[in-house]
């Protein structure tokens, strides 16, 4: 087999134009590609597999019995993203991510943008990451959302759009940074004739991050990361984090509110946290303002945070923002905060809340893809040209029941990137999700993680429903 | 340092170095098995007293018979000691402080785990020779484990944490393994000082590596009070309980920082107590008092030792 015998398919495909005919910035690598041979290449993808298996750079399913752990499958045919696209996704990025912040501000303050009439008051009260706990909340810098994996899809067009902004715990970027590490050593000769923008400045950049929210005075702030603990499904991650960043790992249990502060369990006794990276949910951080039967948090956290005097990143709160009903005004935020257009497009959505657009909805179920507006992960979707009439009618009925929580948006046809399924070359879809820190400045880091359904024909491409993942190489200017 | 990776870190050592021992107790009664005079009892159930877990093996397996105890202590995974059971927890522990131990460590106990869960999972015992080239691997695994923690993790505190619990497991399952002898029985006394009895007593030393070192250190000759001697109270010897307590004082007083031979806090005094009499005891009072007597009193000791470190480093709570 000739990798130049795949063909693209009626598909906006990421590496090549036509059967034969590889996309300018892809020619080095199909030609090294080529030049090894097939079995050559499949060879070094197992070899691929297995360094990240030793590396032990796994994830745990939530279904499966506790302390199961899976490696997400690994492709090691990379996407490429010129130059050029790349340019226009960081800006709109960065305009986007700094529009978020300030509806953040807004919506725990004054609440101007209700006030003006741009997005629904009740909307907002009703979502369910609205917490009313954050008002009047003053996170240091004003700044709410430190660190965002938004996701990106494009369409048959090679249109980018954002399909979800991911502003609470977004993961993944533990395999952004170790599959760039298997891949250098799978390619070393394409990444020395391609100019391939680094992501290994990340683990810093995040630290940088994190340190600029503790107060000023502090010469040593101690800044810790907070995980669910080993059972969670990023945990990897989460140490991994920590191991980079050279700071503390810690669970709830560790930590306890003493003299007005929060500390941290050690053998020498009670020791101050200034900054929190928390990879815990809002519902979960302090069982005494949230989920009364969380164990995972801190009693009294909340308080300490509203004193200022411990910084969490995240701020509480941001969730609301990633409610798929809210997620549809962003570009109307946009507009609103900045004066601007949105440099990155929504998905048409459709709010299953506004009768009219309901009945469209439900008169297309066939066509369409509904999602519930307070899920993530894939979970509680539907997609309505793949499901049977039995699953429609459910979701009809739900929609029904509670509009408010459904939204409804057209099937988009994702992009492909060759990768491997069978030992075979083929077609797979894939979306990507590049990561934005907001510190002194927005950085948002050049690659990303593109998660590639690896089933036939699918979809859906989150590690929970059978997805994998490939590197991202961003060509420099 | 976070108390909860201390105790970790503590019982990720312990753990590991329990697997091995198991191994080690294993081993000795298989070897003494192949030199007993045929037609005589098979002896296994002597084993699992010295674990303190008999109740347990009745319960789950009836009446000891060879491959039913080899079954409990190295893969019997609803059984907490066993061989299986401990790599679990160790491995438990080592993930969840990944970030603070060398990942050469993590790798190493990751492959030790998958090594024995292999074995037990293909779990065929009827091949001798295969049993105790497992009881081999495990305890190769356990040094490999101790060495690569030993070059590439800081000797910071964490690593003296660990030190602690290897050293305390090390020193409880010697005793453990010298108490072994008392439960063994000898057909009649006409056969203490026989061959029969020499034999036992070697294989005993043999399942503690400490054959050769015995010879080596002058009294050349096998008797019962050399032997004890050396297991208990030889401060060169790696796995005797004095050597072992010696040096997981000298890691606890590294973390404290108090100088040797004082104590501030109360687990330096218990520790500190345990050492000296081990210090100045001889082997004759030891025998005086009953060799039994004398190795169950050390390990309730070394007991208050682990639960003084816990109080003292792992179970901190702020004042009220």
């Amino acid at each position: 087999m000739n990798f130049n015998d795949y063909d693209p398919g009626d598909f906006y495909d990421e590496l090549f134009v036509a059967p034969g005919q590889p996309r300018p910035d892809a020619i080095p690598l199909i030609e090294r590609m080529t030049s090894l041979g097939i079995e050559e290449v499949l060879r070094r993808q197992q070899a691929a597999q297995v360094a990240l298996f030793k590396l032990g750079v796994t994830f745990n399913v939530y279904s499966d019995n506790q302390g199961t752990e899976r490696i997400l499958p690994f492709d090691i045919i990379p996407r490429i993203v010129s130059a050029a696209d790349w340019e226009v996704l960081e800006r709109g990025l960065k305009q986007r991510i700094h529009a978020l912040n300030l509806f953040l501000s807004d919506i725990y303050s004054d609440q101007k943008i209700l006030a003006d009439g741009i997005i629904p008051a009740e909307i907002v009260f009703s979502a369910s990451g609205f917490l009313k706990p954050c008002m009047g909340l003053q996170p240091p810098g004003g700044i709410w959302c430190h660190i965002t994996g938004t996701d990106l899809v494009r369409d048959r067009s090679g249109r980018w759009y954002v399909l979800e902004d991911n502003l609470r715990c977004p993961s993944g970027v533990s395999y952004v940074l170790e599959n760039r590490r298997v891949m250098k050593s799978t390619f070393p000769l394409v990444f020395d004739t391609m100019q391939i923008q680094p992501v290994e400045e990340y683990p810093s950049q995040l630290l940088e991050t994190l340190l600029n929210l503790a107060p000023a005075h502090l010469t040593d702030p101690t800044v810790v990361v907070l995980t669910p603990g080993i059972y969670n499904s990023a945990y990897f991650e989460h140490s991994f984090l920590a191991q980079q960043m050279g700071v503390q790992l810690v669970e709830g249990r560790d930590l306890v509110v003493a003299d007005g502060f929060l500390q941290m369990r050690t053998t020498k006794g009670l020791q101050r946290v200034d900054v929190i990276y928390r990879r815990i949910d809002d519902d979960f951080i302090d069982p005494t303002v949230f989920r009364a039967d969380s164990t995972l948090g801190v009693p009294g956290l909340m308080e300490v945070y509203r004193a200022g005097r411990v910084a969490i990143a995240n701020a509480l709160g941001t969730g609301v923002a990633d409610d798929k009903v809210i997620y549809s005004y962003v570009p109307d935020m946009i507009r609103y905060y900045l004066g601007e257009d949105a440099i990155l497009a929504n998905v048409p959505t459709y709010l299953c809340w506004e009768s009219s657009q309901q009945s469209h909805v439900l008169e297309n179920l066939d066509q369409l893809v509904v999602k519930s507006a307070g899920e993530s992960g894939g979970y509680g979707m539907l997609v309505g040209p793949h499901a049977t009439q039995a699953e429609r009618d459910e979701f009809a009925a739900k929609i029904k029941a509670f509009p408010r929580n459904y939204i409804a948006q057209p099937t988009l046809c994702l992009s492909r990137v060759p990768a491997f399924i069978d030992n075979n070359f083929e077609g797979c879809h894939v979306d990507l999700r590049p990561y934005i820190l907001y510190g002194k400045q927005i950085f948002v880091n050049p690659g990303g993680l593109t998660r590639v359904a690896l089933r036939r024909g699918s979809l859906v491409v989150n590690s929970s429903q059978g997805g994998g993942s490939k590197d991202t190489w961003v060509v420099c200017q | 340092m976070l108390s909860r990776v201390a105790d970790s870190i503590y019982w990720l050592n312990r753990y590991v170095e329990r697997a091995e021992n198991v191994a080690r107790f294993v081993e000795v009664n298989l070897n003494l098995l192949l030199d007993s005079p045929s037609g005589m009892a098979q002896q296994w159930e002597p084993i699992i007293w010295t674990t303190g877990d008999l109740s347990l093996f009745r319960e789950r397996h009836g009446e000891g018979a060879a491959e039913k105890v080899v079954r409990f202590l190295s893969f019997d995974t609803a059984y907490p000691n066993s061989i299986v059971s401990c790599l679990r927890s160790a491995r438990e522990n080592a993930r969840s402080i990944r970030e603070v131990i060398s990942s050469e460590m993590w790798e190493q106990v990751n492959s030790f785990y998958l090594m024995v869960s292999e074995v037990a999972e293909s779990g065929s015992l009827s091949d001798l020779s295969a049993v105790l080239k497992f009881f081999g691997d495990v305890k190769l695994q356990s040094h490999l484990f101790a060495g690569v923690m030993d070059a590439t993790m800081t000797h910071n505190e964490g690593w003296h944490f660990g030190q602690i619990g290897r050293l305390i497991e090390r020193a409880d399952k010697t005793a453990r393994i010298l108490d072994v002898k008392y439960y063994i029985l000898l057909p009649s006394v006409n056969y203490v000082g026989s061959t029969l009895d020499e034999l036992q007593w070697m294989a005993l030393l043999k399942s503690a590596s400490a054959y050769e070192m015995y010879r080596k250190q002058g009294a050349h000759r096998i008797t019962p009070n050399a032997v004890a001697d050396f297991l208990i109270l030889d401060t060169e010897f790696p796995r005797s309980v004095r050597s072992c307590i010696l040096q997981a004082e000298r890691s606890l007083h590294q973390i404290t920082g108090t100088p040797i031979g004082n104590w501030r806090i109360p687990v330096e005094r218990t520790m500190g107590r345990l050492r000296a009499d081990l210090d100045y005891v001889t082997i004759e009072e030891i025998f005086e008092t009953g060799l039994h007597e004398y190795l169950d009193g050390l390990q309730s000791r070394m007991n208050e030792v682990d639960s003084k470190i816990f109080e003292t480093f792992f179970a901190l709570q702020p004042v009220a």
